[in-house]
């Protein structure tokens, strides 16, 4: 019996794996094309996922990912007992939340007024230096802002003069100014190129709902509140998810610039921390956790956010 | 249809643009004065009040940067590193992106999902550095170019792009025995100029503005960029190696190291703010594209 079935078999199996070569054989070229794009992500972004476990584990340099003794949860139980903790939650919670409450209704209203504007040229030329600043780097706006808010900056010279300030303040050496400092250069950089994406909603809007509320009798602020700004709510929930999700990223390249000793007690989040644990202090295992911890609360946001919005609005990313 | 417009239009449109004006004045200003001060006499300028116009004009600060070997090593390297990264990521980034759309390629679904989850959750840094070093990367050119050649979020932008291109003008490069490398080189590439451009820009201002790699990963001084470089020379306020290297000594010119920094800071920033005007209407196309289907 077996004989008389397995010739069988093997036929069939043997002809699915001829025509899986076969098939391979046509697409070698697209198969060496998109390979190699699989290699690279496994390498440089699942290979890291997968040293994720030394966040269980007591990593040791010389023994390497798989060798390190396994520890359980104990260095996430040190960080919930960390003197810091609380303080880095409030700090990376803290900036982003001050953003997203300045940061995200800003550029829609930009995007609102600068097509309020009369003058096409003049709208383009704002526009174009609105975006300046994106281009610009943390370190060079970093540079700046260290000179501006010294005590013989521009900020301090100007603030005696008008006589709000007695007193000139190194801005940066107190934390409890910190928090502002980041919020308003972040406004400032961002705010022309973060403004896109609403300017594109806002042209996408047919122009026979302005005419129509012309002829019915709208004014500019109705149009403005009746129109524009419902027509464009779904780019305002997509973006709205994103920032939402992004609540534990509190830009590290602004931060790592901006911080130092004196204000470390306003400028230490997560991203910072980990970082002095890991390269700084050499705890890999620890400073892993951390960063751990951080992800898997980014990810609940994001879904939080997404199915809210989803609820709320109907639209939503996936 | 035009309609006079009313008392209250006219205030609110001079409001608007005042409002502009404003916002404008305040996004060039801090630019406007870096390049003041670096036109400057360093310890002139010292002494404050300098808001709109170099007092004592001078090209002493330039100088004494392009004087400096390690300031000008640094440049180099960042317009290679920019210049070789963004070549290979677009070429490499926009190849895997067609492969991947095409739907006869088996494992599809597979690589799209792999790439989709790299999108929400990733190793973090440590892991991250841990893997550079073990790669033997730490330390090297390299460090900038490879783990910079391809990204998941501008393959979907690519992707996005390619799937607008007429599907007949590959059948007929196919009959024509054309493989599908040079479909892809031949026919989707020069077809593609604005997502190129797009993601050009994108993947070459990350790269000029890095500094991050050029801290963790390289002790090199003549491998590290010049953000790097401006990095530890402005987080190191006490630092004066800028002014070890100012020509017949610090006595004789006038420069200070705030004025240098402030040249530096106009050199680093020069290349990129006369770039992106040109291609303003690639970008905003293409930031379009990467938030509507990513």
């Amino acid at each position: 019996m077996e004989s008389a079935i397995s010739p069988n078999v093997q036929h069939g199996r043997q002809s699915g794996f001829r025509r899986f070569l076969h098939k391979l054989n046509e697409q070698k070229y697209l198969q060496a094309m998109a390979i190699p794009g699989v290699i690279w992500m496994i390498i440089f972004n699942y290979i890291p996922m997968y040293g994720i476990i030394i966040a269980f584990k007591e990593y040791d340099i010389t023994l390497g990912f798989n060798k390190s003794p396994w520890v359980g949860l104990a260095n996430f139980k040190e960080f919930f007992a960390d003197e810091r903790f609380w303080l880095i939650i409030k700090n990376t919670v803290g900036i982003s939340f001050f953003k997203l409450l300045v940061g995200f209704p800003l550029p829609i209203l930009f995007a609102v007024l600068l097509n309020e504007l009369v003058s096409v040229r003049f709208k383009r030329t704002v526009q174009t230096i609105s975006y300046l600043p994106h281009f610009i780097s943390w370190v060079v706006l970093g540079g700046i802002l260290m000179n501006w808010l010294s005590e013989t900056g521009l900020i301090n010279i100007i603030l005696t003069k008008i006589g709000i300030l007695k007193q000139p303040i190194a801005f940066l050496a107190e934390p409890k100014y910190f928090w502002g400092i980041t919020v308003v250069s972040e406004v400032w950089k961002e705010l022309g190129w973060n403004a896109i994406i609403y300017l594109a909603a806002i042209a996408g809007i047919d122009p026979e709902l302005y005419e129509a509320a012309t002829v019915d009798g709208a004014g500019r602020f109705t149009k403005m509140f009746k129109i524009t700004i419902p027509c464009i709510s779904g780019t305002i929930a997509i973006m709205f998810i994103l920032a939402v999700s992004g609540l534990m990223n509190s830009n590290f390249d602004q931060i790592f610039v901006l911080r130092n000793p004196l204000n470390a007690d306003a400028s230490d989040v997560i991203d910072i921390y980990v970082y002095r644990m890991g390269i700084e202090a050499f705890r890999f295992s620890y400073a892993t956790a951390i960063g751990l911890f951080k992800s898997i609360i980014a990810l609940i946001l994001l879904l939080t956010a997404n199915g809210v919005t989803k609820k709320l609005t109907d639209k939503s990313l996936f | 249809m035009k309609i006079k417009p009313s008392v209250g239009d006219k205030i609110f449109n001079i409001f608007n643009v005042t409002l502009m004006l404003i916002i404008c004045f305040l996004t060039l200003y801090p630019v406007w004065y870096i390049i003041v001060y670096s036109f400057n006499e360093g310890k002139d300028a010292m002494l404050g009040g300098i808001y709109f116009w170099p007092r004592k004009f001078t090209l002493d600060n330039y100088k004494t940067v392009f004087s400096n070997s390690d300031i000008t090593t640094a440049f180099m390297v960042t317009v290679a590193r920019t210049v070789i990264t963004t070549t290979l990521h677009v070429f490499f980034t926009a190849m895997v992106a067609y492969a991947f759309l095409r739907k006869e390629l088996m494992g599809r679904k597979i690589y799209m999902a792999m790439g989709t989850i790299t999108l929400f959750f990733g190793g973090g840094l440590i892991p991250y550095f841990l893997l550079i070093k073990s790669l033997g990367l730490y330390n090297t050119f390299w460090v900038y170019v490879i783990p910079g050649m391809f990204n998941f979020y501008n393959l979907i932008i690519f992707q996005a792009f390619f799937r607008e291109l007429p599907i007949e003008l590959e059948e007929s490069a196919k009959i024509d025995g054309a493989n599908d490398f040079i479909i892809f080189t031949r026919i989707i590439l020069p077809l593609s100029t604005p997502v190129l451009a797009t993601i050009a820009l994108f993947v070459g201002v990350y790269n000029w503005n890095d500094y991050f790699m050029g801290v963790i990963f390289i002790n090199n001084p003549k491998l590290q960029p010049i953000q790097t470089f401006l990095y530890k020379v402005i987080a190191q306020t006490t630092s004066n190696q800028m002014l070890a290297y100012a020509p017949g000594g610090i006595a004789t010119r006038n420069v200070t190291s705030q004025s240098l920094k402030m040249a530096t800071m106009v050199i680093t920033t020069l290349p990129i703010v006369c770039v992106y005007p040109f291609l303003q209407k690639y970008f905003v196309k293409g930031l379009l594209i990467g938030a509507i289907k990513g």
